[in-house]
């Protein structure tokens, strides 16, 4: 296990951005991420460790001005248990519940699962196709100031994001969708339960019969970080869902994305997997 | 020498107090510092479930939780839960229903059963066997004896808690 200095506990985000303006802090949350990264020697940890779980303004979920916003501590749990996240941003609600098991959804968090940037990240593509925001704190100049980056911009590759050593990640914001928007999220492992995506999708947009606008598809475990697939995306716009725009979406997609080979699956298995799996949405959707 | 953290926190209803280092985990803490031994190390990383444990009413994967996090928080093993009357009722419904083999997975399962059953003990009634198969998906029985455990969780008389 590795040494760490100083452990902080802050009360307040105040108190946290201050102590972040060292630059040298590992951040706690839940902790599902940073114990087994921790275990297995493959997170660096930073002198001080600051457990933000005390923090109760990082908690929460609020609409307002046409904006929900979800506190970076709100848990996998809480967003399950959330009438507004299950009724206007069922993406995100279907995705929570195929997040691993219960006592990891008790205890990770949202902020946690965006910060660990994994290409596989559940809650990363319905968060893309919501367009979401994450809000970042930091105290640089003796009071605290916020940055709003869309979470496309923040995402830089495996384990990587735009978060600067000093800043905090405090909430994600998502844009209240127009009326009819629909939204669903699908999740290929071997078993329910605890795996890791082979591919995820998630779709987004306003239907008006069998018609889709405004449309948003994102893939998950097919690049360095989840994606957005602009291609397939214009292939649906303003279309109706018939046959042959199906399967131009569906090869669309196929070849938009280039996944790597790894344990969980090949490269050639995860592009079969995004046109047939896309497909299945979409005929889903268009008779929904 | 890592930091230490000096905790005050409610372990199976009594106050405790303990210093500990600021990595460790609250699984190590339980078994190793405060000798409850009934918290079973499977995996380590949050697979197996055999490490489940309640923090303030929530089962929580022990070895995945910083011990220094329990700090103000209400804990409960499985030799807490022992006491309970839902405790009790599990532990008649896992033995009439010869719902444990070779037994490690099952303090684990015990604590996520307790969970699941008051969770829909408010107002819900009681779990189906489908609800029982997901709230327990989180719990790995390596001696595959999933039937009798659903059949022994179906089998608790909620309204006799």
């Amino acid at each position: 296990m590795p040494d760490i200095a100083t452990y902080a506990a802050p009360r307040s985000l105040e108190q946290a951005v201050e102590l972040l303006r060292s630059g040298a802090v590992t951040i706690l949350a839940g902790g599902t991420d940073l114990m087994v990264q921790a275990q297995a020697g493959k997170a660096k940890f930073n002198p001080t460790l600051m457990n933000i779980r005390r923090i109760p303004e990082l908690s929460g979920i609020v609409e307002s001005g046409g904006v929900v916003r979800i506190g970076a501590l709100t848990t996998v749990t809480d967003l399950l248990d959330s009438a507004l996240i299950r009724q206007r941003f069922s993406a995100l609600w279907q995705a929570c519940d195929q997040f691993a098991s219960d006592q990891i959804r008790n205890a990770a968090t949202i902020g946690g699962n965006i910060c660990n940037a994994s290409p596989a990240g559940d809650t990363l593509v319905p968060l893309l196709v919501l367009d979401a925001r994450v809000v970042l704190a930091g105290k640089p100049n003796g009071s605290v100031t916020r940055r709003t980056l869309p979470l496309a911009e923040f995402l830089l590759g495996p384990g990587r994001t735009a978060r600067k050593p000093t800043e905090l990640l405090e909430a994600v914001e998502i844009p209240v969708p127009p009326a009819g928007f629909v939204s669903a999220f699908f999740k290929f492992g071997t078993r329910p339960a605890l795996d890791v995506a082979v591919i995820a999708i998630s779709l987004g947009a306003v239907r008006n019969g069998r018609t889709l606008t405004g449309v948003r598809v994102g893939f998950g475990a097919v690049a360095p970080t989840p994606i957005r697939a602009p291609a397939t995306e214009a292939i649906l716009e303003g279309c109706t869902l018939d046959d042959a725009t199906i399967a131009a979406a569906a090869a669309a997609a196929a070849s938009e994305v280039h996944p790597i080979s790894d344990v969980r699956a090949s490269d050639w298995y995860r592009r079969e997997l995004i046109g047939n799996m896309l497909r299945r949405m979409l005929d889903h959707v268009g008779n929904g | 020498m890592s930091a230490t953290v000096e905790i005050a926190f409610t372990l199976n209803g009594v106050a405790t107090q303990i210093q500990v280092p600021a990595t460790l985990s609250t699984l190590e803490m339980l078994r190793v510092r405060l000798g409850l031994t009934g918290t079973k190390y499977g995996c380590g990383e949050g697979e197996c479930g055999a490490c489940t444990i309640r923090v303030d009413g929530l089962t929580l994967n022990s070895c995945l939780m910083f011990a220094a996090d329990c700090d103000g928080r209400d804990v409960t093993t499985i030799e807490g839960l022992a006491a309970t009357p839902t405790g009790e009722a599990l532990k008649e419904a896992f033995t009439a229903n010869g719902a444990v083999q070779c037994g490690f997975c099952t303090p684990g399962l015990v604590m996520q059963a307790s969970h699941l059953l008051e969770r829909h003990g408010h107002g819900h009634g009681h779990p189906g066997p489908e609800e029982i198969k997901r709230g327990i998906e989180g719990n790995l029985c390596r001696c595959t004896g999933y039937s009798k455990v659903i059949e022994a969780i179906a089998a608790v008389d909620v309204s006799a808690k």
